[in-house]
């Protein structure tokens, strides 16, 4: 009796922590899964295609790397209530918090055009036309922000994130070799040598897992949720449980690409979905309707994040528990962004692959000014108290910044002299 | 128009104001050193135009 009394304890216990979890769950998991947006997707099918399996170890690496760096962002938002444009203007003083407003507003709209590039190209490959797309993102976004609840839009995220899961019986419908995976793709090695397009790749990868604008998304929406610091727990695994699923997403389309594509030039997400239809169909299918989830929950993400971080610094009411009498200048922004971003795609002849790969780079590129920020922010102990970095923290936030600079130099380097690394 | 120009030069002369005092205190050297970082990506950013410009021409 005493056994099945303890059993029933301990399952009201899980079940209660798991209410508990799904209360609190949603910036972690929405903005790593939101991560793996339209570029990420190209990025991700364009490695497959070109190394096979052989960069999965590279990717299974950066699930820690963008847990250390997410779940500073919930521990800065839960203790201080201050969204990350904010913090950095308050902590630093106007000029650097003009630098990083800046960068993020630039950065935000061109990743915010490479969502538009996906959405178009998945939609056309089932012949619906970019005009047509663009018109019925934009209402669809602003329907889903104008409900006037931060939770329902929460919720509504949550569910394009579990979209993005569509990859994973594609995967297993191409039947990839579990022994080549393991092989070629779980040892760290880097095919073909070093050069200029292996540098290249790698910083796409880790600029798909670690963006700038995610720094400031998971903070405000932290803030907007009213997360408190006896949460952070919670925040945290929130934001490992994201992490793996990003990452592991990111290997299924590696796996499809490298099974099914491996040798074939593949210069966007929407070409590898029209080429995998001819011999896989569903695969094909399901390329491109996770592309297009994938550019629509980056555009749900990536414009609010702009939007918060106007918001706070402008003083405007910026919350989406807002309506749009009572926050107009945070919802014009909102649809501003949006629209001029989707613009892009409708312009006749525009290099939309290119961009799509170059604005991956440059985010990853401009990546360390916003982490040195975040890290010295953590190390505020004044304000932070007992949730600043540890040394083992600093240290690890300090490597990611250093590697990001030394492959974003060996990449410099390779630009300059592009016969130097053969 | 004129009003709304002057309106918001106000503004980012009110939102300078507020955040004249950083809360962080950094020593001439920290703030060199970020210098040098947001020169130094943005240098890279160019390279990168550079070769984005190149290989569209």
């Amino acid at each position: 009796m005493n056994i099945f009394a303890k059993l029933y304890y301990r399952l009201r216990k899980a079940a209660k922590a798991v209410q508990l979890y799904l209360v609190i769950a949603g910036p972690g998991i929405v903005v790593m899964v939101a991560d793996n947006d339209a570029g990420g997707i190209t990025t991700y099918a364009a490695t497959g295609a070109k190394y096979g399996y052989n960069l999965i170890w590279f990717l299974l690496l950066l699930i820690p790397v963008a847990y250390y760096v997410q779940e500073m962002t919930v521990r800065l938002g839960a203790v201080t209530k201050r969204g990350h444009a904010e913090a950095i203007f308050t902590g630093f003083g106007a000029f650097w918090g003009w630098f990083s407003l800046i960068d993020l507003l630039i950065l935000d709209w061109l990743t915010l055009v490479t969502e538009f590039i996906g959405m178009t190209s998945a939609l056309e490959i089932f012949g619906i036309p970019a005009w047509l797309t663009f018109v019925a993102v934009v209402l669809l976004l602003g329907t889903i922000v104008l409900n006037g609840r931060y939770w329902t839009w929460e919720k509504i995220a949550l569910l394009f994130c579990a979209l993005n899961l569509v990859y994973i019986p594609g995967a297993f419908m191409v039947h990839p070799s579990l022994d080549d995976i393991v092989h070629q793709g779980l040892l760290p090695n880097f095919p073909g040598g070093f050069d200029g397009q292996l540098f290249f790749f790698l910083m796409a990868n880790i600029g798909t897992t670690i963006a700038p604008w995610m720094l400031f998304f998971q903070q405000s929406a932290v803030v907007d949720k009213g997360l408190l610091e006896k949460d952070i727990p919670w925040g945290k695994f929130d934001t490992w449980l994201g992490s793996v699923l990003t990452v592991v997403v990111a290997v299924f389309i590696v796996v499809v690409t490298g099974t099914v594509l491996r040798g074939v030039d593949i210069d966007n997400a929407a070409q590898a979905s029209a080429q995998l239809q001819e011999t896989h169909h569903w695969v094909g299918t399901f390329m491109a309707i996770g592309l297009f989830d994938a550019g629509l929950l980056g555009a749900i993400c990536i414009s609010l994040a702009s939007s918060w971080a106007f918001g706070e610094i402008f003083g405007w009411a910026h919350s989406l528990n807002t309506n749009i009498k009572e926050a107009p200048w945070f919802y014009a922004c909102y649809f501003l962004t949006l629209a001029s971003a989707g613009a892009v795609v409708l312009i006749p002849g525009a290099p939309l692959v290119l961009i799509t790969l170059f604005v991956q780079v440059i985010a990853v590129t401009l990546l360390p000014a916003a982490l040195v920020f975040l890290i010295l922010l953590l190390n505020d102990s004044e304000n932070m108290g007992d949730y600043a970095n540890t040394p083992l923290q600093n240290a690890i936030g300090g490597t990611i910044v250093l590697v990001i600079i030394a492959l974003s130099t060996l990449y410099g380097i390779s630009v300059l002299f592009p016969s130097l690394f053969g | 128009m004129f009003r709304s120009v002057s309106r918001l030069v106000r503004k980012f002369r009110a939102i300078n104001a507020h955040y004249n005092t950083p809360r962080i205190g950094m020593s001439p050297a920290v703030r060199a050193s970020l210098m040098v970082l947001r020169g130094y990506l943005l240098f890279l950013v160019a390279l990168m135009l550079y070769k984005f410009v190149s290989l569209l021409g």
